[in-house]
């Protein structure tokens, strides 16, 4: 297959960078999925009331009945000293994994106060690992406000592990994000299909899977957001295969291309194994396009999946972004799919709220996708929304999905045609 | 340090943020990094606000660390109010902000912004959020009320309603209505709904409501003893609470204590025949002080359940708890630990539960139905329709809520008849809820039922009533005989089978013992 590029796409575009209120979670919200994927760790923040408020806020309430997350809320006396709030976290950390056995792999979580206080979470991680090897590992990243937004905790956890991976010379491929069961089995399917193999896959859903790194490993990324992890598997030796990412018809094609490019397989039995599926993506996205065909699209920053998602909905679906808002743009990652999003948006990095919601409504877009913050008040205000959050929590890669993606931004639009009480 | 895992109450600046939010024409200026943006959602969300919390954050950055920390507090503080032109400002820090010690109060003051600029001290290492409303409403109060004559009319102020607060909103119309009944007006309604134009007015009112004490005392006191205004110290949510509530005002406003009590429903609804099978269920209470202590006055008096256990998670208003739960012969369970609040419940084995959220979702787990009492609440606690708590209204609305996650009593008579039927049995749940009825096999031995499933379809762990060494150990045939008893009763028979076996030494439970046991605790 080709693609099929446009006159001039968005690798050159100016980047409008913005320094501001920011209207975003902080990394500890990946938490709420990562957790759920890697079913033997645990993840403990260290840090304070709010970041448990904001982890139960973002988990939606309590869904589970005892969660594999939880807060280490410093308290007074730990902020007076820091030998004392050491001995305090090595008992608290010792009272949970007795409590929970099936708890293999352990992660402290930095936070904005356990980083002001300079709490140094790697020598902690270092000496409970000696206390509590070999049964349990501990590892340490930071999820803070000041340093990561939103997806930034997954790409901190990742990066986190690549360091202790074991060492491997094996020609293999690593697949790097953490998808939902059940896309990541269509994924490992598929490429089973095409004869690319072993597949290992990191996140591990157990620390038995971990996946091991060498030169002669290859990765693919799932997510746009991997940047240190990235930079990670390249210190170990490993060599990233670019593409664009897997969201689409096009985009899960280009990303199976490239992959299968690297892998040898050809052109014939490529097109054997992904004609039926891309034939039924393209089927399930017809169906949504019909509603959002030349509608125009404003992204607020959020998860970094903004400049992918731009390309989806502007080529498959026919939208028309007028700005693309991301947290942080990694041309190094994202170049595949800036080449093939048509110019025409403006592209902004970081956020000043008020100067962008000034933007927004100046632009007037058909469809607005925010945070949960702002997406009630745009409603309020006439806007069509479609709330990002949802983007990482519900399957939307690779084919099958293809059609439920285009159906989470078509949905809200169906939606305010058929309600005809008013708002407001 | 403590570890968490859910928690009832936020840190104290979302108190703060409770208050400016069902404020209008106050700003609140947030030294904070970008993810404590996450409260906005909170109202937003939960409370489906149609506007933005009016609070601007400063995001700053591990980069603005020793650097510039202060003067981005100073430009998000004067571009805030160029933006929004509040009557007045709150400004504060919260948890992070908090160990840079950048003093928002003395930066906000240097900047000399034409509006009263309300520095909030709120420390988030040892306080909450019930504790952040109630001072950041008490600093307010503080700075803005101005020496004024009382009205010429009796008048009052209401206290303590604020965002995100469990029917506040239908509580103050309900209230309102209530004086207007007794021919008392309201001056002022603060802080939600008020602006702080409307807070300088409020020495005008002739004495004050406190509706939440969690949320409004440190106001009240300061208002009793600048302004010299009695305040009330009578919560009316319950009919009795009402009619109390009722007199109080009387006597603070000087007018009769005859109110039209035309609408009020409970009463009746209790007394008529269905209402029977309410008799001694065993309810479990737990959630803030007021609503705690409300609801077990309702529940033992008004609508004649018996409360086996009650608590509450604000250590602020442990002693009036402690003293109201000694009231029903209990221990008052003070804790903000949702784990320790679960084995409460479990060890207590009641029949319902009235709770917040939490509970809720520990009912959901065990197997027992609950209502929502008190917050934290989530999104389906605040309904479209009108459903105060407080006063005549209110005790009907409790009514409904509190008997809609039961079985209904003539279908508890049913089956208790039938409970071998195959798609008639307990686990079936009730017929007005939704779901679907689990139907037991038609030739499956009737009482071979595993664990009390949990109604939901969640897989959740089974979770065991706790058996200690030394307690008495039930026989096969035992145990299949107390499978026969109705669900909702059957709890209570465990329990009392086995304290009855205790006291008598019996170590294995029979059948026999059973029956025995129910013919000791007939009543
Ligand atoms: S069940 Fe209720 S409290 Fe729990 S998450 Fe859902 S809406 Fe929130
Ligand atoms: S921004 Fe910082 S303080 Fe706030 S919740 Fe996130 S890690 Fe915690």
């Amino acid at each position: 297959m080709s693609l099929d590029l446009p006159a001039k796409g968005c690798r050159e575009t100016p980047v409008l960078k913005e320094r501001g209120q920011r209207e975003v979670f902080c990394g500890l919200t990946s938490i709420v999925w990562l957790h759920r994927k890697m079913q033997d760790a645990f993840f403990l923040v260290v840090g304070s009331r709010t970041c448990a408020h904001l982890l139960q806020a973002a988990a939606g309430v309590m869904i589970f009945a005892e969660p594999r997350f939880g807060t280490a809320i410093l308290e007074e006396k730990d902020l007076a000293g820091l030998a004392d709030a050491n001995t305090e976290l090595d008992r608290e950390v010792a009272r949970l994994l007795e409590r929970r056995p099936d708890i293999r792999q352990l992660f402290l979580v930095g936070s904005c106060p356990s980083e002001v206080i300079k709490l140094d979470l790697h020598r902690a991680a270092e000496r409970l690992s000696a206390i509590h090897a070999p049964h349990v590992r501990v590892l340490n990243f930071t999820g803070s406000g000041i340093e990561t937004t939103f997806t930034q905790g997954e790409d901190a956890c990742l990066a986190a592990m690549v360091p202790s991976l074991p060492a491997t010379q094996a020609r293999e491929l690593l697949v790097v994000g953490a998808l939902p069961d059940v896309v990541e089995d269509q994924m490992v399917d598929l490429l089973a299909k095409l004869g690319i193999g072993p597949v290992r896959i990191l996140p591990a859903h157990r620390s038995a899977e971990t996946p091991a790194v060498g030169p002669n490993t290859v990765f693919a990324l799932v997510q746009p957001f991997l940047g240190d992890t990235h930079a990670a598997l390249v210190r170990r030796g490993a060599r990233h295969i670019p593409a664009p990412f897997p969201f689409g018809e096009e985009g899960t094609t280009a990303w199976l291309r490239a992959v299968a490019d690297e892998f040898g397989v050809s052109r014939d039995h490529f097109e054997a194994v992904t004609t039926a599926p891309r034939a039924r993506a393209q089927k399930a996205v017809a169906a949504h396009a019909e509603t959002l065909r030349d509608k125009t699209l404003f992204f607020f920053p959020d998860s970094q999946l903004e400049i992918p998602l731009a390309r989806f909905l502007a080529r498959e679906c026919g939208m028309r972004p007028l700005e693309v808002g991301t947290p942080y743009l990694h041309k190094e990652l994202v170049g595949p799919d800036l080449d093939l999003l048509p110019e025409g948006p403006v592209l902004s990095e970081g956020q000043d709220v008020e100067l962008q919601l000034d933007r927004q409504a100046a632009a007037a877009p058909d469809l607005t996708v925010c945070g949960l913050g702002l997406a009630n008040p745009l409603e309020a205000r006439g806007f069509t929304t479609k709330w990002a959050i949802e983007l990482v929590f519900t399957p939307v890669h690779f084919y099958e999905q293809a059609g439920d993606l285009a159906g989470l931004f078509s949905r809200p639009l169906r939606r305010k045609a058929l309600l005809k009480g008013g708002a407001a | 340090m403590k570890l968490t895992l859910w928690t009832y109450e936020g840190p104290p600046h979302v108190g703060a943020m409770r208050v400016a939010t069902g404020m209008k024409g106050l700003h609140y200026v947030l030294h904070a990094p970008q993810g404590d943006t996450y409260a906005d959602l909170l109202f937003t969300m939960i409370e489906r606000r149609n506007h933005r919390p009016p609070v601007s954050y400063t995001s700053f950055q591990a980069r603005d660390l020793g650097a510039d920390t202060a003067d981005l507090f100073k430009a998000t503080a004067r571009e805030a109010h160029a933006r929004f032109k509040p009557q007045a400002m709150l400004v504060g820090a919260s948890c992070t902000a908090e160990l840079i010690q950048d003093d928002p109060g003395g930066l906000a003051e240097a900047l000399d912004l034409p509006c009263p600029v309300i520095p909030l001290e709120l420390p988030s290492y040892s306080r909450k959020e019930n504790f952040g409303a109630d001072e950041t409403f008490h600093q307010l109060v503080r700075a803005l009320v101005k020496p004024m004559p009382r009205t010429a009319e009796v008048t009052a102020n209401l206290l303590g309603a604020t965002g995100l607060g469990f029917r506040h909103r239908d509580d103050v119309t309900e209230v309102t209505r209530l004086l207007a009944l007794m021919g008392i007006k309201v001056n002022v309604a603060a802080p939600m709904g008020a602006s702080p134009a409307d807070i300088a007015r409020m020495g005008q009112a002739h004495f004050n409501v406190l509706l939440y004490p969690e949320t409004g005392e440190g106001a009240a006191r300061w208002l009793e003893k600048h302004c010299g205004q009695l305040w009330t110290k009578i919560v009316p949510i319950g009919v009795g609470a009402t009619r109390d509530f009722i007199h109080e005002v009387a006597g603070l406003a000087g007018v009769s204590p005859k109110v039209d009590e035309s609408g009020l429903r409970l009463p009746w609804w209790s007394a008529s025949v269905d209402s029977t099978y309410l008799t001694g269920k065993r309810v479990f209470i737990f959630g803030d002080a007021t609503h705690s202590m409300a609801a077990a006055r309702i529940a033992a008096t008004e609508i004649g359940f018996e409360v086996v256990g009650l608590g509450c998670y604000n250590r602020e208003f442990a002693r009036p708890m402690r003293a109201a739960a000694k009231a029903y012969g209990l221990e008052a369970l003070i804790t903000d630990d949702y784990l320790e609040v679960e084995q409460a419940i479990a060890a207590a084995a009641p029949e319902m539960i009235l709770g917040t959220q939490m509970e809720r979702h520990i009912g959901k787990r065990l197997g027992i139905p609950c209502a929502v009492i008190s917050a934290p609440v989530h999104v389906q606690d605040f309904p479209a329709r009108y459903s105060p708590q407080m006063g005549f209204e209110g005790a009907n609305v409790i009514f409904d809520s509190w008997i809609h996650p039961l079985v209904m009593g003539l279908e508890e008579h049913l089956l208790t008849m039938f409970r071998e039927d195959f798609e008639f049995h307990d686990e079936a749940g009730a017929s007005h809820h939704g779901g679907k009825a689990d139907l037991r096999e038609i030739n499956a031995a009737p009482a071979e039922v595993v664990e009390a499933a949990p109604e939901t379809a969640q897989a959740v762990a089974p979770v065991e009533m706790p058996v200690a060494a030394g307690e008495p150990v039930w026989t096969a045939d035992a145990e299949r005989e107390l499978r026969k008893i109705p669900f909702f009763v059957r709890g209570k028979a465990k329990r009392n089978t086995e304290k009855y076996a205790v006291e008598r030494g019996v170590m294995t439970i029979s059948k026999d013992t059973l029956y025995e046991a129910k013919a000791h605790y007939a009543r």
